[in-house]
């Protein structure tokens, strides 16, 4: 029997003389499907990923604890402390369905060691050929974090809150979906200035760095005095972890959510643009290394 | 030829006591390293430079974090902001050290089991831990090391301490006794590559426990307090030389058993770094 991503290639062939559009889809599906395979041989590695990250997230939530128990359970800005906790658990989850593991480090040493030569030839994209191993590498990390995650979330249940309703859920959904987006888009166009410099791995943790903070990795960002707030709102990092997870609890509903939304898809789109000109300045630029 | 030796000088090297041509020969080796490692970072400067940047960049950022949490609240446990800063200092400073002396050599230990370099490195005639420990050192770290330094004597001066010279020895021991225990249980970790060859993912994360180490000891109870006291000891690492310096000690119990876990923590890895070794089979050639 031939494995799964072969098999599709086969059965592929049969179905020659599709919509145009299907038929330029379903070559990426094969990439999907080959990255998955590729994600699922580290699923060791994912799951000591999964279970030590949940290590510093739970000092984190100890540490809120504390806090709280020494405030006699008064709120931090809107938060009580069972929407402190869920707020981590959601970061938790949000971050799992779509930060970018190792694609940037990937990306950049296919450009440095001259392997995207192959690409200029072939009637494949680099861009969503990328996206797609990105894609599956994301449902690989979930298929294998779903579990300590979820036990993790149900061993402090009686602190996770539920959200408000399925509407609520919905554009959590929608915007889960534009934040990967954002965050391939982004590192995409980071790592192409391999083009340019020999190590890029520099600039992109400066870069991780700014967004560490500024998403709401750390704390959320409506907890910060009011201008400051105004501020990092302005920059396309709330909308890579905050954003998603504030329309979960509620924080942003109404007009806000509908303009929120509108400056998360206005952020992937000028993120998507950003990703095409760096490529087509660094093809330009670009002189195959090793043939 | 061994007649004539006696009538040679008496500070021959041949007469030399055992213990100081030991000492001496494993100094001029790591010299050795030391220089290979400076003329390795000087051929990428502006690298160098950058990832001291980057490095001074998240640490600005713990601070930062730290002082987003103290606008909210006054305490945590019995730690007040300054504490809490000199802590975050400290741990940055022990981590950082660590980081100069170890961490690359530790996590290059999978990638040399499953390449089959570490041949070269058992023929040495040296102890093998030893040189594998110690390859690379990494300049830029102690330059972080020093912020972190930096920022304990600024907390400790907007405290008002004024340790004495024993207060600093003890700290600076403690310390020692901190890197010594990320060093053995990051090198316990790296000889797991000796079993599978996925350890590097393990090696890594390992990292994650660093974040641990931060946080000021007083916000964990029950389970995972005496998890990462008693068998993973993250939160003496820093709590205990910070709380020596701080004047927050509780008893002397805390810094004995400080002491107790280092040992502990290398005997154990010395144990396990022998018997993985058994098990090397280099790869195939």
């Amino acid at each position: 029997m031939l494995p799964a991503p072969f098999a599709e290639v086969r059965t592929c062939k049969k179905l020659r003389g599709g919509l145009v559009w299907p038929k330029q889809m379903r070559k990426y599906r094969h990439v999907l499907g080959i990255g998955l395979q590729q994600s699922l041989t580290y699923r060791l590695n994912f799951l000591a990923r999964a279970l030590f990250g949940l290590i510093p997230l739970f000092a984190i939530i100890s540490v809120w604890r504390t806090i709280y128990a020494g405030k006699d359970g008064v709120q931090v800005g809107t938060y009580t402390l069972a929407q402190m906790i869920s707020y981590y658990l959601l970061t938790l989850v949000v971050d799992a369905l779509t930060a970018v593991n190792e694609d940037d480090w990937q990306i950049a040493a296919d450009i440095r060691d001259g392997n995207i030569s192959q690409f200029l030839l072939k009637p494949m994209d680099y861009l969503w050929y990328r996206f797609a191993l990105f894609t599956a590498g994301r449902v690989g990390y979930m298929a294998v974090a779903i579990l300590p995650i979820t036990l993790f979330i149900l061993s402090l249940k009686s602190h996770f809150v539920l959200p408000a309703n399925w509407e609520t859920l919905g554009w959590f959904a929608c915007s889960v979906v534009m934040t990967a987006m954002l965050q391939f888009f982004i590192s995409y166009a980071l790592a192409m200035l391999a083009f340019w410099v020999l190590e890029v791995s520099t600039f992109i943790f400066i870069v991780f760095a700014f967004e560490y903070i500024a998403s709401g990795h750390l704390f959320p960002i409506d907890i910060l005095p009011h201008g400051l707030q105004s501020v990092l709102m302005l920059t396309p990092f709330p909308y890579q972890l905050y954003f998603p997870v504030s329309i979960y609890m509620g924080k942003t509903a109404g007009a806000d959510l509908a303009r929120g939304l509108l400056i998360q898809l206005g952020w992937v789109v000028l993120a998507y643009a950003a990703a095409r000109w760096a490529w087509r300045r660094g093809i330009k630029h670009y002189s195959a290394v090793g043939g | 030829m061994s007649d004539t030796r006696p009538t040679l000088s008496p500070i021959a090297p041949e007469q030399a006591p055992e213990g100081r041509g030991f000492f001496t020969r494993y100094f001029r080796v790591y010299a050795a390293l030391w220089r290979n490692s400076v003329s390795r970072e000087m051929i990428f400067k502006a690298n160098f430079l950058l990832w001291i940047f980057v490095e001074i960049l998240w640490f600005a950022l713990q601070l930062g974090f730290i002082g987003v949490l103290y606008l909210h609240t006054e305490t945590i446990g019995t730690w007040t902001k300054w504490e809490v800063v000199m802590l975050i200092g400290g741990s940055h400073f022990v981590q950082q050290v660590f980081q100069a002396l170890f961490l690359i050599n530790c996590t290059n230990l999978s990638e040399m089991v499953r390449l089959g370099k570490l041949d070269f490195l058992l023929v040495l005639p040296v102890n093998t831990r030893f040189v594998v420990s110690l390859r690379q050192v990494d300049l830029g770290a102690f330059v972080n090391a020093a912020f972190g330094a930096a920022v304990v004597v600024y907390a400790a001066a907007k405290l008002g301490l004024s340790p004495g010279i024993g207060q600093i020895a003890a700290f600076l021991v403690l310390c020692t006794a901190g890197i010594l225990i990320h060093y053995s249980l990051m090198f316990l970790l790296a000889s797991i590559s000796f079993w599978t060859v996925r350890a590097q993912g393990i090696v890594w994360g390992y990292y994650n426990l660093f974040q641990v180490a931060r946080m000021p000891d007083e916000a964990f109870r029950g389970l995972f307090r005496a998890f990462f006291t008693f068998a993973i000891p993250m939160l003496l690492v820093s709590n205990v030389p910070v709380r020596v310096l701080a004047d927050k000690i509780t008893s002397p119990a805390s810094a004995g058993l400080m002491l107790g876990m280092t040992a502990a923590c290398f005997l154990v890895s010395e144990w396990v770094w022998r018997t993985s070794l058994r098990r090397y089979t280099s790869a195939s050639s």
